[in-house]
């Protein structure tokens, strides 16, 4: 089938077998290896990436599914070599260990922003739910999130994505 | 350089190796690109046992995109060891375990045969085109019933389930029973836990038949250990096999062993090299086939007078080793005996531990690796014999540690504790967590009718593991510092970190030392090609004895510089040559690190002797263990109506010697306790009768998820040790040993009201709740 997809603002084409997974594609087509495979059953938020907007589960989503759509991955934060704030975030508090985890917490954490800019650390805590997290405990992924938050309001924050609105809770359950 | 710098050492300085990390661009296992590479998928048991009556792979054979398929029988021809067992006991049965079963299989998800395909789709079809004919047989499940006579057996040719028994003891156990005022026995459940690093095992092999090189890119602990585990194996010299730990997302004990995997994957490479072939497990094949962790059930009993000083420990215990025993496996519960006593003085104790064979996945080292059985049982024990003489569970404790000035301490299992002041650990938490408020706060939510639980945990841990006597395989350490010509710095350490942040702490401690800006080191390790011979990361012994001989390599290096600096600046020895900030200084003239480096180089202007260029190695062998330790308090709310714990609070304060960086030391403790939170609360590998395991998936298998976490209040003590001269001690299990006991003392002393002594983890809310509406008598 052929697949015709934005990923991190680069237009791409290509024909792919229709049972191909979106994280496949990223990973093997595009050779994007920093959105990762935990478990492939949608339950521990690796493979987290933005399908235009709202996080989805890479490993559940098929690559023909994100046909005429933008994709960002973790790769895509970066602007200019400037890190994102929630990267600079995981960075500042420690928020990583082995890493595995990361780049899909990142992408998790910043949606939850977008839908929250403010959150408390109890709701930064339900909302990570969906991401797994076997080294830090995620005290210091707790303090990350809200350390982004902070500097995201200390800047002018990015408006949130017509799609990201329009999926609240999109983070908790995709 | 700056010399007027603050020491990058005790500072809580950001992870260099993190940028690779936030950014996507690290490269674990599955992230390594390959030209022609080809794809691996394994044909499994999905029996617990089960004799193999035919297997049939033609069909996989002639599938699209499939290469080779090899079974038991290429193994045979081709001469491929077993895989090995490294911690072998005196008089223990062990059974045959090849790569793949041959005749039949003994644990679902047991390898069966191996097909390589030219993508990974292909070669996962390919997998569903094996017809087998299997002919069930009864499984021996239970630890007691498989040690019982009629059970079916593992290992026929064994002629028992029993693969092992060893003891411990020491003083007049029996006269210290009879004599003793009270008797406190419980039956102890330590519970199979599956260890989840959130990256899956992993590997790619390649070899070149030119060259005669084989490399395996493995996600794992120990590089070097695998490298000549390998080469035995397959036969080949050990300097023709290269093994690289590329970036290892997590391991946790699961990635320190040797894998029917890591062999298959080699094997396959031999046979289609040049072309490299990957293989990458499915979280359903992480949870079915890479060691799980604990599994051990007992009986511990302990004698007290009637002040509730403990007289003596006895401690009967079975040890699931599974199907087969992997690589450390029976060495895992002798952990156990060795910390039974704790942090308390005890004058006579005895550990007898039976080893068993079941139809399950082998168990083996998981974070904290039989000492949280012994931290457990020893502080569920104090808390009992508190409850039988009605004394505050922290005066017990305080009866029961020896003083500060004791230490070294010697116990009664025969170890020497190097420091210690447990008492002051433990009044800090106690401070911290406001512990005679908190009591008080009990008594009146229980005349609420809400259940408030205080629970107290102190642990000793046996760490920097250790001297060689102990282990296998050796228990040092290697470092070599290479000052490049350029006067920028590469450590090379034969520790094997994924995910603890030594790039970062042992860059400081070089850069302190040299006198060099951070960014200015580069600390490499994983590849055996790259790095001197080292035993790698475990038993929270990476800083500690790996640290160790960093700063020994460097004393060497600068040693060798001032050598070369008294030369050039014509001072009369090295001795009156002063270094400071980077700089050399003699004379009233100085060089730089980097000008020395470029001199020792281009070796112009040479002392008599001195070997051109600058750079050192040294291995470290520790005199002893280190015993970091440590008190946690925890505060639970117990729901009555529908038995689910809430930690309302949490307080740690841990003693792991001198810290080289605070922030990486509180991610290890907040880690460690949310391991210990699964393993309390939540985590079980549950077989059922026949063998199944079900708890396969993240679905059934529950890891705590942030918002089952508090947020920890820790705090540290730091009392020196003079087993390295760091004063290090080692942080990477204090939490997974320590938190346990403390959630489960909370947990029990909540349920107090209902008369609830003793509660077997995980405390899911259904048990609590069934022991609330039983009046504590489920
Ligand atoms: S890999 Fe997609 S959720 Fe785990
Ligand atoms: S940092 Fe290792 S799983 Fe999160």
């Amino acid at each position: 089938m052929k697949l015709a997809v934005t990923v991190n603002e680069k237009a791409h084409e290509h024909e792919v077998e229709p049972r191909l997974l979106l994280v496949h594609y990223l990973r093997e087509v595009l050779g994007l290896t920093g959105t990762h495979v935990g478990c492939e059953t949608t339950l521990c938020g690796a493979c987290t990436v933005l399908l235009d907007g709202v996080p989805v589960k890479a490993c559940t989503v098929l690559a023909i599914q994100a046909d005429g759509a933008k994709v960002v991955t973790i790769e895509g934060l970066e602007k200019d070599g400037v890190l994102d704030a929630m990267q600079q975030g995981f960075w500042e508090c420690h928020g990583l260990q082995c890493g595995f985890c990361t780049p899909g917490m990142i992408l998790a954490a910043r949606d939850l922003l977008d839908r929250n800019p403010h959150p408390t650390e109890d709701q930064v805590r339900g909302g990570l739910d969906g991401n797994l997290c076997r080294c830090t405990g995620y005290q210091h992924i707790v303090d990350a999130v809200l350390h982004a938050a902070k500097k995201r309001g200390a800047s002018a924050a990015p408006a949130p994505s017509p799609a990201a609105t329009a999926a609240p809770g999109a983070g908790r359950h995709a | 350089m700056s010399a007027a710098r603050e020491p990058y050492v005790g500072r809580r300085v950001k992870r260099t190796e993190d940028p690779r990390l936030i950014r996507g661009l690290a490269h674990y296992v599955d992230d390594l690109r390959f030209a022609d590479l080809l794809h691996v998928s394994i044909v499994r048991s999905m029996y617990a046992h089960a004799r193999i009556v035919s297997l049939d792979l033609a069909a996989a054979r002639s599938a699209a995109g499939v290469v080779d398929v090899v079974t038991v029988e290429d193994l045979d021809r081709a001469r491929i060891g077993d895989v090995p067992c490294a911690a072998s006991m005196a008089g223990m049965k062990t059974p045959a375990h090849r790569p793949l079963a041959r005749g039949k299989v003994r644990f679902v998800g047991e390898p069966v045969a191996a097909i390589v395909a030219t993508s990974a789709y292909a070669a996962r079809d390919a997998v569903d085109l094996v017809s087998f004919e299997f002919d069930p047989l009864d499984a021996a499940v239970d630890l007691e019933k498989a040690l019982a006579p009629g059970s079916p057996l593992v290992h026929e040719e064994l002629g028992t389930n029993k693969a092992f028994e060893w003891s411990v003891a020491s003083g007049d156990l029996d006269a210290v029973f009879k004599s003793a005022a009270k008797v406190l026995t419980q039956r102890i459940v330590h519970q199979r836990l599956i260890p989840c690093p959130m990256e899956p095992r992993g590997c790619v092999a390649q070899y070149l038949p030119g060259e005669r090189q084989l490399t395996l890119w493995t996600s794992t602990q120990i590089p070097h250990l695998v490298r000549t585990a390998l080469a035995a194996v397959l036969g080949l010299a050990e300097n023709r096999v290269r093994v690289v730990a590329p970036e290892v997302g997590g391991g946790f004990g699961a990635k320190l062993n040797f894998y029917a995997e890591e062999i298959l994957l080699s094997v396959l490479a031999m046979r289609l090299g040049p072309r490299p072939v990957k293989w990458i497990a499915t979280r359903r094949e992480d949870f079915a086939a890479t060691i799980h962790g604990r599994g051990q059930l007992g009986m511990i009993e302990g004698a007290a007078d009637a002040e509730g000083r403990l007289l003596g420990i006895r401690y009967r215990s079975i040890q699931d080793l599974g199907a087969y025993p992997q690589l450390l496996a029976p060495a895992i519960p002798t952990l156990t005996g060795l910390m039974l006593p704790g942090c308390y003085k005890v004058g006579a104790m005895r550990m007898d531990l039976t080893g068993v064979y079941t139809n399950k996945m082998s168990t083996d080292a998981y974070r904290g690796a039989g000492r949280p059985e012994a931290t457990y049982q020893i502080e569920r024990l104090i808390d009992l014999v508190a409850d039988e003489l009605k004394l505050d569970p922290v005066e017990v404790r305080r009866r029961n540690f020896p003083a500060a000035s004791e230490f070294p301490f010697k116990t009664a299992s025969g170890l020497t504790y190097d420091s210690g002041d447990y008492r002051r650990a433990m009044d800090k938490a106690l401070a911290l967590a406001g512990y005679e408020k908190l009591r008080a706060e009990q008594q009146s939510a229980r005349l609420e009718g809400r259940l408030l639980g205080v629970g107290v945990s102190s642990y000793v841990e046996i760490c920097a593991l250790g001297p060689s006597a102990a282990l296998a395989a050796g228990g040092w350490e290697s470092a070599t510092v290479r000052i490049e010509p350029s006067g920028k710095v590469t450590v090379l350490t034969g520790a094997s970190p994924h995910g603890q942040g030594q790039e970062t702490s042992f860059a400081q401690l070089a850069a302190d030392f040299l006198g060099t800006d951070l960014d200015d080191v580069i600390v490499k390790h994983g590849d055996t090609a790259e790095v001197q011979y080292g035993i790698g990361t475990f038993g929270s012994r990476a800083t500690a004895v790996g640290g160790t001989a960093l700063w020994h390599a460097l004393g060497r290096v600068v040693e060798k510089a001032k050598r070369l600096a008294a030369h050039l600046l014509g001072a009369a020895s090295a001795e009156a040559v002063g270094f400071e900030g980077g700089v050399f200084v003699a004379n009233g003239k100085t060089l730089t690190l980097a000008e020395l480096a470029t001199a020792a180089h281009h070796a112009k202007s040479l002392p008599e002797g001195f070997e051109p260029g600058l750079q050192a190695t040294y291995a470290f062998e520790p005199k002893n263990f280190t015993f970091p330790f440590g008190t946690h308090v925890c505060v639970v709310e117990v729901d009555r109506n529908t038995g689910d714990v809430r930690i309302v609070r949490y307080v740690a304060v841990d003693d792991c010697g001198r810290v080289l960086n605070p922030l990486l030391v509180d991610g290890q403790v907040h880690g460690g306790i949310v391991q210990a939170l699964g393993q309390a609360l939540f985590e079980e590998a549950v077989y059922d009768e026949g063998g199944q395991l079900v708890t396969g998936t993240f679905m059934d298998y529950a890891l705590p998820r942030a918002h089952d976490c508090p947020r920890f209040e820790t705090d540290r003590t730091e009392t020196p040790t003079d087993v390295n001269p760091l004063g290090v001690k080692g942080v990477g299990e204090a939490g997974t040993i320590g938190a346990t006991p403390a959630i489960v003392n909370a947990v029990v002393d909540a349920l107090e009201p209902f008369g609830v002594r003793h509660v077997d983890m995980p405390l899911r809310p259904e048990k609590i709740w069934r022991l609330i509406q039983a009046g504590g008598k489920a």
